[in-house]
């Protein structure tokens, strides 16, 4: 993905630096450009853009998937602004954004310090991508069995030493905690993979000099690490920000939005509503405005992290 | 060498999707395959008898049987009517056809079950006319009911000092819990070995529960506590089928409620949330709870489990002198889309006939809709060693009470389920259910 990033900024760079060519010549390439981003283009205009747009109509109407919608306006906003359960998924799905973004990003960042500095070997480095190679209903059932209150092997562990059994997935004040700390266990090797191949792109004599001038180890981290790995820092922060946000399957698959609506999250809710309750109307207005919230979360990570910028220029 | 293969494979390909729509515009003809679902995989090995048997008789039909987890048989049900590509036939549940019958998803097989001289008086009382819907028609034959019961661990009834009989003949009232509370409290042991109902219980180590718990049981309590609440005068709607109010708000069913919550804080049954997981029925099994209230269509897996010797006694007799159990019915329907009308008719006289039903029975895993079948499915489970009168007699002495059938029963649920998980979690009283109530009813104006 960082890679990705990079790669892109300098071809768009190599465009900017061929530009006093004709225009003549750049339509030219447009034929050639089109039949390359086809599939591409295919692909995303017909799994992306039209399903968005059926989406934004169906916002604005009342419909069961078996009949016809029916165009009711704001109706569908209105009600969700009136919505207690809307408010209460808003408020899970933020608690449980800041409790995996949080652990996940510093032990990411710690893990790639390490594959760049100590685990060299390849088999090391792989090995702590293997959570992420599980899929997500899996990692989520093997927790919620290991986990179990009466016959979960973490819960026996708890009680041999001498403490309380944890309900860890039926109690309102653990179920997102716990589900934050599985889904961290499961992406942290990702992350971490993505911001080593951050670290990789920082030049060696940036480290040389800073060790010729007795820099500290915390200090070259701090003054030339952190600030060097922004920009990978601020890609991995919007992606896995908007990947959290859309925490689903180890909910559906575990609580279920329970106990109570402890862990109604806001895409559980859309499913909930649209295809347990037959709403599609309603559902697909949550959608909406969760596609609001999260473009601005990138828009403001992007502008005030300054993402798009390097400070190796 | 390759290419040419590619060809030949796309040739045929092409002409199976030319067949294949071929086969699909007969409309109207007795023929073909017909496609069937059901969602419980304890059945599939006596439908699929009952299948091959079907096409035995009927050499131009064949039946395809698919079985998909209760868990997204609803979705992809209504993915396959929107995208056209449902079972003809398919097992439907009492809670969901109301609503499909009013999207027109279904067919109405009056005209079938009169010309065919189908005798709905064979069918146990009232199971026929469950799926006669809203609007007067009939969208689907009966084939099987389940009711409540009270599966026991025998070892440890008889370390309590508790007979069998006792066991059978429980009492109970919102008020104290009768002799069922009793009797629940007794064989709850924690882990020092202190029985429930002994001074110095220890209700925060409880190593066995007297009461096991499923959840808390949604709009319907199927399991959970409808067989007590039901006893006391209380029904879950105005009028079953098809009322359009439902009670949740009276007082009678929030006093039951919070009796039944109080059981989690007395220690004699799980808390709820630790019923998150593992299911009531394994956690039996593994010896931590003596009681668990649970249907009919679970006795195989009680019974099966090894080194536990499980008996089932009847619900408890409550304050109005009667047992009370939810009498639910499962029917096959017919989708509106189906291309084969005719042979998907056949098959479900089929189903709804002894022929088949007696195969059912013979495997001793549910109880048919027929009468005559559900007395050979109880020899059957008898000849197992498994005695199921606490099931059947609900039926006989007419102690049952239909499964509330009404509209939006699935936004129904969605509102109830956090409410009633609130209440027997002891986060809220009972009253609070006046609210939710409130809620529910407003999606009837």
């Amino acid at each position: 993905m960082t890679t990705l990033a990079t790669r892109s900024r300098s071809a768009s760079r190599a465009a900017f630096s061929s530009g006093p060519r004709g225009s003549h010549r750049r339509f030219g390439d447009l034929r050639v450009a089109l039949l390359f981003i086809a599939p591409a283009m295919i692909g995303f205009v017909v799994f992306y853009v039209l399903p968005t747009i059926r989406g934004i109509y169906l916002s604005f109407t009342e419909y069961n998937i078996l009949g016809e919608p029916e165009w009711i306006g704001m109706e569908n906003y209105q009600a969700i602004a009136k919505d207690p359960l809307f408010w209460n998924s808003l408020a899970v799905t933020g608690q449980y954004v800041f409790l995996n973004i949080a652990l996940q990003t510093a032990l990411a960042l710690g893990l790639a310090l390490l594959m760049h500095n100590v685990a060299k070997s390849t088999l090391i480095r792989g090995t702590l991508l293997l959570p992420y190679l599980m899929s997500n209903v899996i990692a989520a059932l093997l927790w919620f069995w290991m986990l179990d209150y009466q016959i979960g092997v973490v819960n026996q562990f708890i009680e041999w030493a001498g403490l309380p059994r944890v309900a860890f997935f039926g109690s309102e004040e653990w179920a997102i905690p716990t589900q934050a700390v599985i889904n961290t266990w499961r992406h942290m090797g990702y992350t971490a993979l993505l911001i080593f191949a951050g670290l990789q792109s920082i030049p060696g004599h940036v480290y040389e000099v800073a060790k010729l001038d007795g820099a500290s180890a915390w200090q070259t981290f701090r003054k030339i690490t952190i600030p060097l790995l922004r920009p990978v820092l601020v890609l991995v922060l919007v992606v896995t920000v908007i990947g959290s946000f859309q925490v689903f399957d180890t909910v559906a698959v575990t609580t279920g939005g329970g106990p109570v609506n402890a862990t109604r999250v806001i895409q559980y809710y859309i499913y909930q509503r649209a295809f347990t309750e037959s709403d599609f109307g309603y559902g697909s207005a949550i959608a909406v405005i969760l596609f609001i919230i999260l473009a601005l979360v990138a828009f403001i990570q992007m502008k005030f992290l300054k993402g798009n910028e390097s400070d190796l220029d | 060498m390759k290419k040419k293969a590619t060809a030949i494979a796309a040739a045929a390909a092409a002409v199976l999707a030319l067949s294949a729509c071929g086969n699909g515009g007969s409309a109207e003809s007795a023929k073909g395959e017909i496609n069937y679902w059901l969602w419980d995989a304890n059945q599939l090995p006596a439908y699929q008898q009952c299948a091959d048997d079907f096409h035995t008789a009927n050499p131009d039909i064949s039946v395809k049987i698919t079985q998909r987890g209760w868990d997204d048989y609803w979705s992809t049900l209504t993915n396959g009517f929107v995208g056209g590509t449902a079972p003809d036939v398919f097992t439907d549940h009492l809670g969901r056809y109301g609503e499909l019958a009013k999207n027109k998803q279904l067919l109405a097989i009056d005209d079938a079950v009169s010309r065919d001289k189908v005798d709905l008086s064979a069918y146990n009382d009232g199971l026929a006319d469950l799926w006669v819907g809203q609007d007067g028609k009939r969208y689907g034959l009966p084939k099987d009911w389940d009711t409540i019961g009270l599966f026991y661990n025998k070892a440890m009834l008889s370390d309590a000092g508790i007979s069998e009989d006792q066991m059978k003949s429980l009492t109970w009232n919102p008020q104290d819990g009768g002799s069922y509370e009793k009797v629940i409290a007794h064989l709850t042991v924690d882990k020092s070995g202190k029985r429930g109902d002994e001074p110095g219980f220890d209700k925060n180590n409880v190593a066995v529960y007297g009461l096991g718990l499923n959840g808390g049981g949604d709009s319907s309590g199927q399991t959970e506590w409808s067989y007590l609440t039901n006893t006391t005068g209380w029904s879950h709607t105005d009028k079953n089928p098809w009322g359009t109010h439902y009670n949740y708000d009276d007082p009678k069913f929030q006093e039951s409620m919070t009796w039944f919550a109080g059981m989690a804080d007395k220690g004699y049954m799980p808390m709820l949330e630790t019923t998150v997981g593992a299911s009531m029925a394994d956690t039996f099994a593994a010896g931590k709870s003596a009681i668990n209230a649970h249907g009919s269509w679970m006795i195989g897996q009680y019974t099966g489990y090894k080194g536990i010797e499980v008996g089932i006694a009847p619900t408890p007799v409550g304050p109005e002198g009667k047992r009370a159990s939810m009498f639910n019915g499962l029917a096959d329907s017919i989708w509106a889309g189906t291309k084969k009308k005719d042979a998907s008719i056949k098959w479900v006289e089929y189903l709804a006939s002894s022929a088949c039903q007696d195969v059912v029975a013979s495997k001793a895993v549910v109880f048919p809709a027929l009468k005559a079948s559900s007395d050979k499915a109880a020899e059957a489970f008898t000849a197992k060693g498994v005695d199921v009168t606490a099931f059947t007699e609900q039926v006989k002495n007419k102690t049952t009470f239909l499964y509330p059938i009404t509209d939006n029963t699935a936004k129904v649920k969605g509102i109830m389920k956090p409410a009633m998980d609130a209440v027997v979690s002891g986060k809220a009283p009972a009253s609070s259910l006046t609210a939710a109530n409130e809620q529910v009813n407003a999606l009837f104006k």
